[in-house]
C-alpha cells in the first residue's frame, strides 16, 4: 500500500496534517471520478447506462463538496478567498485577484501565526464581539 | 523543538488540541486591549525591541569632536502564568471523557489576560513600560459607581477626543465591575444604558479585567501599537507521576503613539 499523499516523512508530520493530506487525497480523487464520469456520459447512448451514472455523479458531486468543506474549516484563509471567487457572477480572475488581495491583507493585520509557531494564533481581535 | 518544549510533555496530540481550544476560548473574551488597540507581529521569539525611531544622545562621546547618540528602544515583556494539570484528568480525556476538569488553565488564562490588559491600559513600571491612560494627556474624568451619569462621562471623553482632532469611532475598556452595572442598568423608559454608552462611542464596549475604572480611546488606528513577539502559546515546564506543569505565555509591548488619543475614567 502506497502513501503517495505524503510529500514529507509521514512520522514527522502532525496529526492533523496527516488528515489534512488525506482529505486532499479525497478531493482530487473525488474530481477524477467526477471527470470520468463526464467524459463517460459524453459518450453514452443508453438511456438506463446514463441515468445510473448520472445518479452516481450526483454522490461524488456532494463528497467533493463535503471534501472540500472540510479542508476550508482546517484552512480559515482558504475559505476567505474562496468565499469571494465561488458562486459569484462576472470575472472569475477579477474575482480571484481581489479575493486574495482581501483575505491576505485582513490576515495579516489579524497577526496570523508565523509558519510553524505553536502559539495559540489569537493575534488581533479588533471587530470581534465584546 | 522550540522554546515551549511542547515535545517533551507526556501529552498526546489530541490532548495539546484540548488544551489550545480550551485556552483560546478562556482568552478571547478576557483579552479587552486586542479588540481596540493596533496589532503587530507576530515577529517571533528572537523579536525582542519595539523600534521607538528616537535616539538619545551619549554625553561621553569615544572620541574627540565625535557626536554620539544610541538608538531608543522598548524592551518586550515576558509574562508567564504556572499552572498544574492532574494526568489522570488528560488520561479520561483521552478516553473520551467531555467534563474534564482544566480549571487551573482557565484561571491562568484569566491571569495572564488580566495582566495583558494592566499592562497595555496602566503599564508596568519595572519595564519601562507606559500604559495608555498613564501617558494620556486628557484630563482624566472619575467614573465613580452611578451608572446613570455614565452617558455623561462618556460623552464628555468622546468631546475632548474630538476637540483635540481625534476622529472615532471610540471604543470603551471597562472593568468587570463597571461593565455588570452598565449590563444591569436601564434608563429612564427601559432604554438599555450599554446600547446608549455604545451610540455616544460609535464602537464597542469591552470587558476588561485588569483596568481601574475605564479608558475611552479612539478606534481610527495608528494610535496605539499592540507589539507581539510571540503570540500567546502554552508552554511545558516538567511533570511528575501525578501532574503536568505548563505555563501560558504572552509576550509583547505596547507602544502610545497619540497620548491625546485617550480619556482616563479612574473608578
Amino acid at each position: 500500500m502506497g502513501f503517495d499523499q505524503y510529500h514529507e516523512p509521514p512520522a514527522e508530520l502532525p496529526e492533523d496534517a496527516r488528515t489534512f493530506a488525506r482529505m486532499s487525497a479525497n478531493l482530487i480523487e473525488e474530481a477524477e471520478a467526477i471527470d470520468w464520469y463526464e467524459q463517460r456520459l459524453a459518450i453514452e447512448r443508453d438511456p438506463a447506462a446514463r441515468a445510473i451514472m448520472l445518479d452516481a455523479e450526483g454522490e461524488e458531486f456532494k463528497h467533493f463538496s463535503m471534501n472540500l468543506e472540510f479542508l476550508f474549516r482546517r484552512l480559515p484563509l482558504w475559505r476567505e478567498i474562496a468565499q469571494g471567487i465561488l458562486f459569484q457572477d462576472g470575472d472569475i480572475v477579477e474575482h480571484g485577484e481581489e479575493s486574495e488581495e482581501e483575505a491576505t491583507e485582513e490576515e495579516a493585520a489579524k497577526g496570523a501565526p508565523l509558519a510553524g509557531s505553536e502559539s495559540l494564533g489569537i493575534g488581533s481581535l479588533r471587530g470581534s464581539m465584546t | 523543538m522550540s522554546h515551549l518544549l511542547r515535545e517533551q510533555a507526556p501529552i498526546t496530540e489530541s490532548g495539546w488540541r484540548l488544551l489550545d481550544e480550551e485556552a483560546r476560548e478562556r482568552l478571547t473574551p478576557a483579552l479587552a486591549a486586542r479588540k481596540l488597540v493596533d496589532f503587530s507581529g507576530p515577529h517571533g521569539w528572537e523579536h525582542s525591541a519595539t523600534n521607538l525611531g528616537r535616539v538619545k544622545e551619549l554625553d561621553d562621546a569615544p572620541g574627540d569632536d565625535i557626536a554620539a547618540s544610541q538608538r531608543r528602544v522598548l524592551g518586550l515583556v515576558e509574562l508567564r502564568a504556572h499552572f498544574s494539570l492532574s494526568r489522570a484528568e488528560l488520561d479520561d480525556a483521552e478516553r473520551g471523557a467531555q467534563d474534564v476538569d482544566l480549571g487551573t488553565l482557565d484561571a491562568a488564562a484569566h491571569r495572564i489576560a488580566t495582566a495583558e490588559n494592566a499592562t497595555v491600559f496602566h503599564g508596568v513600571n519595572a519595564a519601562g513600560i507606559e500604559g495608555i491612560a498613564e501617558v494620556s494627556t486628557n484630563e482624566k474624568i472619575t467614573l465613580g459607581e452611578d451608572c446613570e451619569v455614565y452617558p455623561r462621562h462618556v460623552a464628555k471623553s468622546v468631546d475632548a477626543l474630538r476637540s483635540a482632532g481625534i476622529d472615532g469611532p471610540y471604543g470603551l475598556a471597562l472593568s468587570p465591575e463597571g461593565h455588570t452595572h452598565v449590563l444591569e442598568t436601564a434608563e429612564h423608559g427601559g432604554y438599555p444604558l450599554m446600547q446608549h454608552l455604545q451610540e455616544i462611542l460609535g464602537g464597542p464596549i469591552v470587558w476588561a479585567p485588569g483596568v481601574e475604572g475605564g479608558v475611552v480611546v479612539s478606534l481610527r488606528g495608528g494610535d496605539f501599537l499592540f507589539d507581539s513577539g510571540e503570540d500567546l502559546s502554552i508552554g511545558y515546564e516538567g511533570h511528575d507521576a501525578n501532574a503536568v506543569q505548563l505555563y501560558l505565555e504572552d509576550f509583547f509591548s505596547i507602544r502610545v503613539a497619540t497620548p491625546e488619543a485617550a480619556v482616563p475614567l479612574p473608578a
